[in-house]
């Protein structure tokens, strides 16, 4: 099995890591869109079916299941927007650093604005 | 580094435009790479309308049911709205685990069969979401009114 160079441009850090995470959130989204795609076609066999398991994404576990998939949505698409300015900007590569850490202020942002509300609907009595 | 060891004496046209490949296998992937990031941007847009429309705007995820459904899909726009989202989301995602498959699995036959077992999800999914988006009835008979939308019983 041929080694891997050692002491690349992106071992290690931020850039390393950000391309980690890129790749755990988008499988996790991806596995979730069969799974979603699946449940919504529920709809074309009966409103009972569909409710009885749109049910199930009501409970709170499925609750912090869900704010946990759109952070990993949220991120993914923040740090896309990095890529494709690291790939189109001509300063992209100088400033990736910096544009890391704009997209995990964005992130933090962007949940800050979710979270309360989502966890309201989902721990609230009445919604 | 296409000069041959040994006949230094043939050096190529210094005047000749640099091609990063003398054997061509296609552009496949280079288009792969191009459309990641333009389908990525569209996603991007859709996806957080729909997260907002469905989770945070009026009641969030308590309010989805078979109603709240049928109700956006009674109309062309967001019909289409899904329907590209289903499209643009299932390639970008097939060709993200795809590129993770080719990275990881290392035994051919392994990665063929992921392969294989990817690409059949893929067709499973994208077939059969968008028939229910263009085949669904958000009235369907016989089905218990407080179900169905408000303008189902006029």
């Amino acid at each position: 099995m041929p080694k891997a160079p050692a002491g690349t441009l992106y071992r290690g850090r931020d850039g390393m890591w950000s391309w980690v995470a890129h790749r755990v959130t988008g499988v996790l989204i991806f596995f979730f869109l069969l799974v979603h795609v699946l449940d919504t076609s529920l709809v074309r066999v009966s409103p009972e079916a569909y409710n009885s398991v749109i049910g199930a994404y009501k409970n709170p576990i499925m609750g912090l299941a869900e704010a946990g998939l759109v952070a990993a949505i949220v991120f993914h698409a923040f740090d896309g927007i990095r890529i494709i300015l690291i790939d189109f900007w001509a300063k992209g590569p100088k400033y990736q650093r910096l544009m890391f850490w704009v997209a995990i202020a964005l992130f933090v942002v962007t949940m800050a604005g979710f979270l309360p509300r989502h966890l309201m609907h989902v721990f609230g009595g009445q919604g | 580094m296409s000069a041959q060891t040994g006949s230094a004496a043939t050096i190529e046209d210094p005047g000749a435009g640099y091609r990063r490949r003398k054997t061509t296998r296609g552009n496949f992937e280079l288009y792969g790479w191009v459309f990641m990031r333009a389908s990525g941007v569209v996603l991007l847009l859709l996806v957080f309308g729909h997260l907002f429309v469905n989770l945070f705007a009026g009641e969030g995820i308590k309010a989805i049911d078979f109603g709240f459904v049928a109700g956006k899909w009674a109309s062309p726009f967001w019909q289409i709205w899904d329907l590209l989202m289903l499209w643009l989301a299932m390639i970008h995602g097939t060709n993200g685990v795809r590129t993770i498959i080719n990275d990881y699995a290392e035994r051919d036959g392994v990665r063929l069969f992921l392969k294989l077992a990817l690409y059949a999800a893929f067709v499973v999914v994208v077939v059969c979401g968008t028939l229910v988006i263009f085949t669904f009835d958000p009235c369907p008979a016989n089905s218990p009114a407080n179900l169905l939308p408000s303008f189902c019983t006029p």
